[in-house]
């Protein structure tokens, strides 16, 4: 007997057209079609989707959570990225 | 070496204390790790079988809607322990392995689901009373400090209101029915409504893990606040449907602005952990079963998978 475990896929949901698909969760499928359906009655059994992809969990590639700090850093000190970083004066409209 | 563990675990206390969520791939305590696989996969477990007291009156449902209903309700705890088993996966284990220990008997589940639902009114009081008491645990936990867990509980929870008052409306319908109808309601509660009580867990001055699982927040009541939130929240309820709580000592109690009432049978409740309830085999055996009867199809789909991926590769290769 095989002990072979169905591989993990992850689920993106799109809840309405004109939205991005959002990550709701995961589930073991033998293939993508598979995937597709249990996705169906996993996570859309009250209309939460018009639209699912789904991904084999090991093709996700992650960032570390150990280097945030490092590497969100670069952000850190450009506040001149934000519109509020600049002075407007009162008479100006439309800006 | 030991320094920098410490400071570590203290970072990570310090994020928990500032309510921000822990996600999978960050640092965590390995007892923090293997107390939320533990709680989860018990979760998991008992929305499983939590299926089996509920399965056994779907042929049985009164009408084309109460067996519609229950259809669905039963689909939605397929669903919460597909929820649950994910989350816990994100901690490192594997699903193969949680329900071989659930088969094994390592695990544990709610010991509720060990009761037999005997009567249609059985179909109420799971639905009133043990979904009540479950989303009274379960409502908290959204807010449970790690975050796939968390977000696996807000789903179960939006699901979860709907059981209740279905439950609910099971046991109205019946005691303005009949009085055979009314009677059936009666005796339902008679046999729920302490086993109900132990949903909670033991007394707090015998749940030695409380104290670090609030710390984790991974836990953000104790048992016996709940347990008396439950009894609080359902007396009045009982006596909207006019049915009769069976506890001699229920009082209500001024002072506290909450019920008193008498003490759950511990020993019952030790008992049915141990593996001594009333139906503890007959589930287990029926889990290990469906488990072992659809190996073939978990094969086959596996087997199919390949053999078309070998074939679209073929194909690509001659093209």
């Amino acid at each position: 007997m095989s002990q072979k475990e169905w591989p993990l896929w992850e689920v993106f949901i799109r809840s309405k057209q004109g939205l991005d698909h959002k990550h709701v969760g995961s589930l073991h499928a033998a293939d993508a079609e598979m995937a597709i359906q249990n996705a169906r009655d996993v996570y859309t059994r009250r209309l939460e989707g018009v639209s699912i992809w789904v991904v084999e969990s090991k093709h996700v590639h992650a960032s570390n959570p150990d280097d945030a700090q490092a590497f969100y850093e670069p952000a850190n000190d450009k506040i001149y990225r934000h519109p509020t970083f600049y002075q407007v004066p009162d008479s100006i409209k439309h800006m | 070496m030991e320094t920098l563990e410490l400071t570590q675990e203290e970072q990570f206390q310090a994020r928990i204390d500032a309510d921000m969520r822990i996600e999978p791939k960050d640092w965590m305590p390995d007892a923090y790790r293997k107390t939320l696989i533990r709680q989860i996969s018990q979760h998991a477990h008992s929305e499983l079988v939590g299926m089996l007291p509920e399965g056994n009156w779907i042929t049985r449902a009164p009408s084309l809607k109460r067996k519609s209903i229950l259809l669905a309700k039963v689909q939605d705890e397929a669903g919460h322990g597909l929820y649950l088993y994910s989350a816990a996966e994100t901690l490192g284990t594997s699903r193969d392995q949680m329900l071989a220990d659930l088969h094994s008997g390592k695990a544990k589940y709610s010991s509720i689901f060990n009761y037999p639902t005997l009567s249609w009114a059985d179909m109420g009081c799971v639905g009133w009373l043990v979904d009540g008491a479950a989303i009274l645990n379960q409502v908290p936990l959204c807010r449970t400090s790690y975050g796939p867990y968390a977000r696996a509980m807000v789903r179960v929870c939006k699901e979860e209101s709907f059981h209740q008052r279905q439950g609910f409306e099971i046991m109205q319908t019946l005691c303005e029915g009949s009085p055979e109808q009314k009677a059936m309601a009666q005796e339902g509660l008679n046999r729920w409504w302490w086993p109900t009580l132990m949903m909670f867990g033991p007394k707090d001055s015998e749940s030695p893990n409380t104290a670090q699982s609030m710390n984790w927040r991974i836990k953000r009541f104790t048992n016996d606040e709940l347990r008396q939130k439950f009894v609080d929240m359902m007396v009045p309820q009982a006596e909207f449907l006019g049915l009769t709580v069976p506890d001699p000592n229920l009082k209500w109690n001024e002072a506290k602005q909450g019920y008193d009432f008498g003490d759950v049978d511990w020993e019952e409740f030790w008992n049915v952990v141990k593996g001594n309830g009333m139906c503890n085999k007959e589930r287990l055996q029926a889990r290990v079963q469906a488990h072992e009867e659809g190996a073939w199809v978990r094969e086959a789909a596996l087997a199919h998978a390949e053999k078309r991926q070998q074939r679209e590769a073929a194909k690509a290769a001659a093209a």
